[in-house]
């Protein structure tokens, strides 16, 4: 498990404004392309060599008092080259932006919402933080052409309006070769000129990965604590597929969800079949889901034969379909095929039971969050 | 206990439901005496009890009722919490009549009225001397061929029927290499089958499928004993001759690439299991259990009356209980009929069964074009032909276009009588969805193209399947095996 971000660094600069800064160990740049670079260093000697860098970092703390250097605490040692950073010199604060070793690469675009799901992993709040997306367009022009795909997440990104758009369209334009994930609630696609406005990016490969809770509205409304999102999410899905895009369904499994498991997926292969995919995600233990977790848990060994059910109807009516975040020594050996590693390596761990599993190799473990509260049927493949 | 508190409960959600619901479109059936299937016109269904079925019709089933949610989801009923059931009924309506802007996709071709057997229950066929008289021309088959283009399908599947097609061998070849030659340009995805008894079936005529991706499709009464006495042949050799067919079928070209149709006589009802073995010894993996139809000379020897219906749909149910324990054993054999109205129980699409569609699908998913130019709007049409009746012929490949055949008085007015949804009976029946309608057959039978349904086998048949089918899904261990079944 490793950190994203931290203010424990030191940074001998006084600037306000924040910097988007790509790391490289390159002191040999041609000086035409140091701007928006921090050269990253062991420790700090060579002055001169730093010239036209916009930064410098280092791993060793205060070998100098050299302006405009970045003592980077223990936290982020693991910073490489082609890996992006926000730097806020006057908060000593670093964040990973973009690494280029990560399983996974999600830009996090806001913190606000329209829902209010009650296993949120992302608390939404009411900011003003449009800064975010600039810094991310930014930062998306530094990318290396070749990373596989981005995501996106936040907060609820369409709610960004026209930024969001110039965001796709900036990773697009400056990474021709990346596929987008974008995850959404859908909601704002019950508008139809959205829908038409995304399609109109025309990427070759853009996922719009929404969320579907139940096959009631009441049920689905509850979930994600507000009146009429499930309408406008089915609507939201309807206007994207009918302008020709890809749609992913996400479902969280939680207490409040798995009992009409069956009868979702029946609804999806009826209703929704046309979509691309169907994600189906075990809890992760972190944000609301922590204040709720007495109404959110439930060992998923207890839904297993719901889940069972349920691949089973999607699979008949052909629809892809994967299961995230549930461990391997949980799930019946023929759901093991769909099954996913799918947590991101930096919040991702195993415990003590995994050492002498047999299939800890093709076992996607588990969020570090779920110190707090994991299946008691762990035990390892023999 | 309890969400934290800035968040609602699911019953402040769900408040709003209690100012009740308004019923969507919907029908039911009694499939026992207190069970009961509601089905809606994209097929789905729920099964209640009469109680239940009462509160959902009267308004009153609460919230807190089990079924509530699932006649919610599958748009029975629709309440004030969400609006999007009448666009989800809307889309689900256009995808299950979809195949109808498709238009006609089958295409039968029937090169020679000639044949070797002289089967009791057949229609059609002729002596086989008059080799002019009843083979189709060059002439013919470049016309009915560029019709068939004409067509706006997506897919053209061309069948070669007879008689026995394989007489006339030289002009399959011309069929399939015109349609390829036409195809370069219209880029239709194009499938050929030959219906065929096999005894023609010679290296030549294999090489000749093996090439061009031929499917077969032959006909297997059941045992040496049944089949011999159902299909005579002079040498009595029909059963081995189709057999060998099989095989070399089989090794040649592949097992996926034959299929065998069985009609059910009065000899098959006491053969059941033996005739069902034959298939599985055989190595075939789907059958299709008809009964006979009443054309031609099934109707001259009284072959139809010998049985009736309920006969018949014993015979059918206990063939598909002998089915469904193979399959359950591992051997996987797959009953057609059971697989369309499967289908259309259990997805959301239509597999498009000239039978089983409202408006039927004569002319419009199927079309024959007879060796001599005549075209008929079905299979059923050209043996009512042979028996004198010329009612459902469109026109001629000679003298007709197009646009005077498919928009003829006859196929327009019959196509419009067949919408089972205005047909008396069937426009409140609960199995409508994966019923339908067929003219020809209530013409042939009543003299009239919608029927007198009570007296119909027709819908006697269907009935009794349908009803079958809903119980059997009933059982965990059988609806395991239909849903494989699902096309
Ligand atoms: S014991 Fe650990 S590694 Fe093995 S399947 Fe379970 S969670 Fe995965
Ligand atoms: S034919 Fe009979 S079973 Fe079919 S829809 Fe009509 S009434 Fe119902």
């Amino acid at each position: 498990m490793i950190k994203l971000h931290s203010n424990k660094n030191i940074i001998t600069s006084s600037s306000d404004a924040p910097l988007i800064l790509k790391i490289t160990k390159k002191y040999d740049l041609p000086k035409i392309l140091r701007s928006k670079r921090a050269l990253l260093v062991d420790s700090v000697t060579d002055i001169n060599a730093y010239d036209g860098f916009d930064m410098v970092i280092s791993r060793n703390k205060l070998d100098s008092k050299v302006h405009n250097v970045a003592y980077l605490s223990d936290d982020l040692n693991y910073l490489d080259e082609g890996d992006i950073v926000r730097v806020t010199p006057n908060s000593s604060d670093i964040r990973v932006l973009y690494r280029v070793n990560a399983s996974a690469n999600f830009l996090f675009v806001t913190e606000r919402c329209n829902s209010f799901c009650i296993m949120c992993s992302q608390p939404p709040r009411d900011v003003n933080d449009g800064h975010l997306v600039e810094e991310l367009i930014e930062a998306v022009s530094l990318i290396d052409i070749g990373e596989r795909e981005l995501g996106i997440t936040g907060g609820e990104p369409t709610l960004l309006g026209d930024r969001f758009f110039a965001l796709l369209q900036a990773i697009k334009s400056n990474l021709p070769t990346t596929s987008i994930h974008v995850l959404t609630n859908g909601r704002t696609f019950a508008d139809p000129l959205l829908a038409k406005q995304i399609s109109e990016i025309d990427h070759y490969d853009l996922m719009l990965g929404i969320p579907l809770y139940s096959d009631v509205s009441h049920i689905h409304d509850f979930v994600v604590q507000a009146d009429g999102a499930f309408d406008e999410t089915i609507r939201g899905i309807l206007n994207l597929k009918r302008h020709s895009q890809k749609v992913e369904i996400r479902v969280v499994l939680h207490k409040q969800t798995y009992d009409r498991l069956p009868q979702l997926a029946e609804f999806i292969g009826r209703n929704l079949q046309f979509v691309d995919h169907v994600a189906l995600m075990g809890l992760e233990i972190t944000g609301f889901t922590r204040a709720n977790l007495e109404e959110l848990w439930i060992d998923p060994l207890e839904y297993m034969d719901k889940l069972s059910e349920a691949v089973e109807i999607l699979a008949r009516f052909k629809i892809h379909t994967s299961i995230y975040n549930l461990q391997r020594c949980l799930l019946p050996r023929h759901l093991w095929g769909i099954a996913v590693k799918s947590i991101s390596d930096w919040k991702n761990k195993y415990y003590e039971e995994c050492d002498n599993c047999a299939e800890k190799h093709n076992c996607g473990g588990f969020f570090a969050s779920s110190d707090i509260k994991r299946s008691d049927n762990i035990a390892a493949i023999k | 206990m309890g969400l934290s508190n800035k968040f609602k409960d699911l019953e402040s959600y769900s408040e709003v439901l209690s100012d009740g619901y308004q019923l969507l479109p919907f029908a039911f059936h009694k499939i026992s005496p207190d069970k009961y299937i509601a089905t809606n016109i994209v097929g789905e269904y729920l099964t209640v009890s009469r109680d239940t079925l009462k509160l959902l019709v009267n308004g009153t089933l609460l919230p807190s009722h089990p079924i509530y949610n699932d006649a919610k989801s599958k748009h029975f009923i629709m309440d004030r919490d969400s609006d999007t059931a009448l666009d989800l009924l809307a889309l689900k309506y256009r995808t299950k009549q979809h195949p109808i802007s498709e238009f006609t996709g089958l295409h039968i071709f029937v090169v020679s009225l000639r044949c070797d057997y002289t089967c009791k229950y057949c229609q059609v066929s002729r002596k086989m001397e008059d080799v002019d008289k009843f083979d189709m021309s060059e002439e013919t088959a470049r016309k009915a061929v560029a019709l068939a283009f004409e067509s706006p399908s997506k897919s053209i599947k061309i069948e070669f029927q007879g008689g026995e097609p394989l007489l006339n061998f030289p002009i399959i070849k011309f069929i399939v290499s015109e349609s390829l030659t036409l195809n370069i340009k219209e880029n239709r995805v194009l499938q050929f089958v030959i219906t065929s008894n096999l005894t023609f079936l010679s290296e030549e005529v294999l090489a000749f499928c093996k090439l061009h991706n031929i499917y077969i499709s032959t006909s297997l009464d059941g045992p040496e004993s049944i089949h011999n006495k159902n299909r005579p042949r002079p040498n009595k050799d029909g059963y081995q001759k189709t057999i060998d067919g099989i095989r070399a079928v089989q090794s040649e070209l592949g097992k996926d690439r034959i299929a065998a149709l069985m009609t059910t006589t009065s000899e098959s009802l006491s053969n059941l299991e033996g005739i069902v073995d034959e298939y599985v010894q055989n190595d075939l993996h789907a059958i299709f259990l008809r009964p006979l139809s009443p054309y031609g000379f099934a109707i001259k020897t009284k072959q139809v009356e010998k049985y009736n219906v309920d006969k018949w749909s014993n015979f059918f149910k206990q063939g598909l209980e002998y089915i469904i324990k193979l399959n359950r054993a591992g051997y996987f054999l797959r009953e057609q009929y059971t697989s369309i109205i499967l289908t259309k129980i259990l997805t959301p699409t239509d597999p498009k069964y000239v039978d089983l569609q409202s408006p039927s699908g004569i002319g419009i998913s199927a079309v024959v074009y007879n060796y001599d130019g005549d075209v008929y709007a079905s299979d059923e049409a050209r043996m009512l032909k042979e028996m004198g009746d010329e009612k459902f012929k469109l026109g001629n490949v000679h003298t007709d276009d197009y646009i005077e055949l498919f928009s003829s008085d006859i196929l327009l007015d019959t196509l419009e009588e067949s919408i089972a949804e205005s047909a008396p009976m069937c426009s409140d029946c609960g199995l409508i969805t994966y019923c339908g309608s067929d003219p020809v057959y209530h013409y042939a039978t009543q003299g009239d193209v919608v029927g007198k349904k009570p007296l119909s086998f027709y819908c006697k048949k269907n009935t009794s399947i349908i009803e079958h089918i809903f119980e059997l899904l009933e059982d965990p261990g059988s609806r395991k095996v239909l849903e494989s079944w699902v096309l």
